[in-house]
């Protein structure tokens, strides 16, 4: 799994970091998205679905291996 | 076996087709949206394309590529006219009818229209894209204009429009702006944001006509006497849940589709989105939310329910809005009448989060400029 954020798009609200905060962080001064671990271990992998279907911003992306 | 037929493209209506294929669903699936393009997000129509600084096609939610592999049927540009419960049907403006075993139904709102709204140029409305698209084109070219109702959506569109370097009148009935989603104490400083921007608020004002110079919006005339002369008007007072296609199909209707805890409105029928009212099981009142994370949350829940998780719906609202260069997210509900309890930054400085209560409860946490509202 690759995971793809678009730091442009992103709206700030922090729902990503709630689902998984081990792999995805904000940035103090502006809370936009920051990308903790782009090829997440199988474990977080549902809840980085998840954290893709909930951003309000849909400002993340997956490419998954098929 | 019919499968799931899913009325409704935009954020909801997609996001449970792909929860649906995310859990494992392999039955089919109709997916019918009422404009021609491809399934695409709300939230940036008011604001980064009405300011131009996105082209169009950022606003896609999915590329074509992305929804074949969700393998449903795509009827775009189409809408749903007739329910039929009994028969498990619904008719499509183009006569063909689709059968369902479970229908899941997110079409939305439409704008409010005023009573009193004249068929002349220069009067807008917003909800879609080409909505936006149309507004640009025209804010481009005016001096002026006037935009009727500064919830949030009225508020979005004074800030691009003032941004465009147009001159700009804010009218609302109610005392300050945004009132009705944050409250008089923060309304007012959203009120004095657009102010210092240069914004001409005319707030507890009622408008009453419009007056026309050749077919075309000339100004808004106010219930006091006061004419606004204007070169385009944007209306946003609000929308209405779009469920006049299912007046006579069974079910109830008040204001959106009325739905269980479970976002259930008929045996196998489920609502979501901004057209949808549920009974909230933790407050057993009857709720309709209008904002895009409601919509997708919502929708995962459907498509647990569809596949039997009998899950109760209990969100936590959450809304942002952005105006000029102020980002303001709010968790929760705040009333009226809310106390706001500053808890970290600076009021003065317009960089904080606070707290809204209500007696001792605290129903909302606030961000306005400050990130990370959930930590503090």
């Amino acid at each position: 799994m690759e995971v793809i954020v678009d730091q442009d798009r992103c709206a700030a609200g922090g729902l990503c970091v709630m689902a998984v905060p081990e792999v995805f962080d904000q940035r103090g001064e502006d809370g936009i998205v920051v990308l903790l671990d782009a090829d997440p271990p199988a474990g977080h992998h549902e809840a980085v679905r998840e954290a893709v279907m909930i951003c309000p911003a849909a400002a993340i992306r997956l490419k998954e291996d098929r | 076996m019919n499968g799931v037929l899913v009325i409704g493209a935009s954020v909801g209506g997609l996001t449970v087709v792909e929860a649906l294929r995310r859990k494992g669903y392999d039955g089919r699936i109709g997916l019918v949206g009422d404009e021609p393009h491809l399934p695409y997000d709300r939230p940036p129509l008011s604001k980064e394309i009405l300011t131009g600084r996105w082209p169009i096609e950022r606003v896609l939610l999915r590329n074509r590529e992305q929804l074949d592999d969700l393998d449903a049927e795509l009827y775009l540009g189409r809408r749903g006219e007739q329910l039929d419960l009994q028969a498990r049907t619904v008719c499509l403006d183009d006569g063909r009818s689709l059968r369902y075993d479970t229908l899941v139904i997110a079409t939305g709102l439409a704008p409010r229209p005023l009573p009193f709204q004249p068929n002349i140029a220069g009067i807008h409305t917003l909800r879609t894209v080409d909505d936006a698209l149309a507004l640009r084109r025209e804010l481009s070219t005016v001096r002026r204009g006037v935009i009727i109702g500064a919830g949030v959506l009225g508020c979005e569109i004074a800030a691009a429009a003032r941004s465009l370097g147009r001159q700009v009148t804010l009218i609302d009935a109610l005392p300050v702006p945004m009132a009705r989603q944050i409250g008089g104490e923060l309304g007012a400083r959203i009120a004095a944001m657009h102010q210092r921007r240069g914004v001409h608020l005319r707030m507890g004002a009622g408008v009453c006509g419009f007056n026309s110079v050749n077919g075309r919006v000339g100004a808004v005339e106010l219930a006091g006497g006061e004419v606004v002369p204007t070169d385009l008007v944007v209306i946003a007072v609000g929308s209405v849940p779009a469920t006049g296609w299912l007046t006579g199909s069974g079910l109830t209707l008040s204001d959106g589709i009325e739905c269980d805890a479970y976002c259930r409105a008929a045996p196998d029928v489920y609502a979501v989105g901004d057209v949808a009212r549920w009974r909230h099981p933790v407050t057993g009142v009857s709720t309709r939310l209008e904002n895009r994370t409601n919509a997708i949350e919502q929708a995962l829940t459907v498509a647990a329910n569809i596949l039997r998780a009998d899950r109760p719906y209990t969100p936590t609202p959450y809304f942002w809005t952005d105006q000029y260069a102020t980002k303001i997210q709010v968790h929760g509900v705040i009333a009226p009448d809310s106390r706001i309890r500053l808890i970290e930054g600076d009021a003065a400085a317009g960089r904080f989060v606070a707290l809204a209560e209500s007696g001792d409860t605290v129903t909302a946490a606030i961000g306005w400029n400050h990130p990370r509202v959930f930590s503090s």
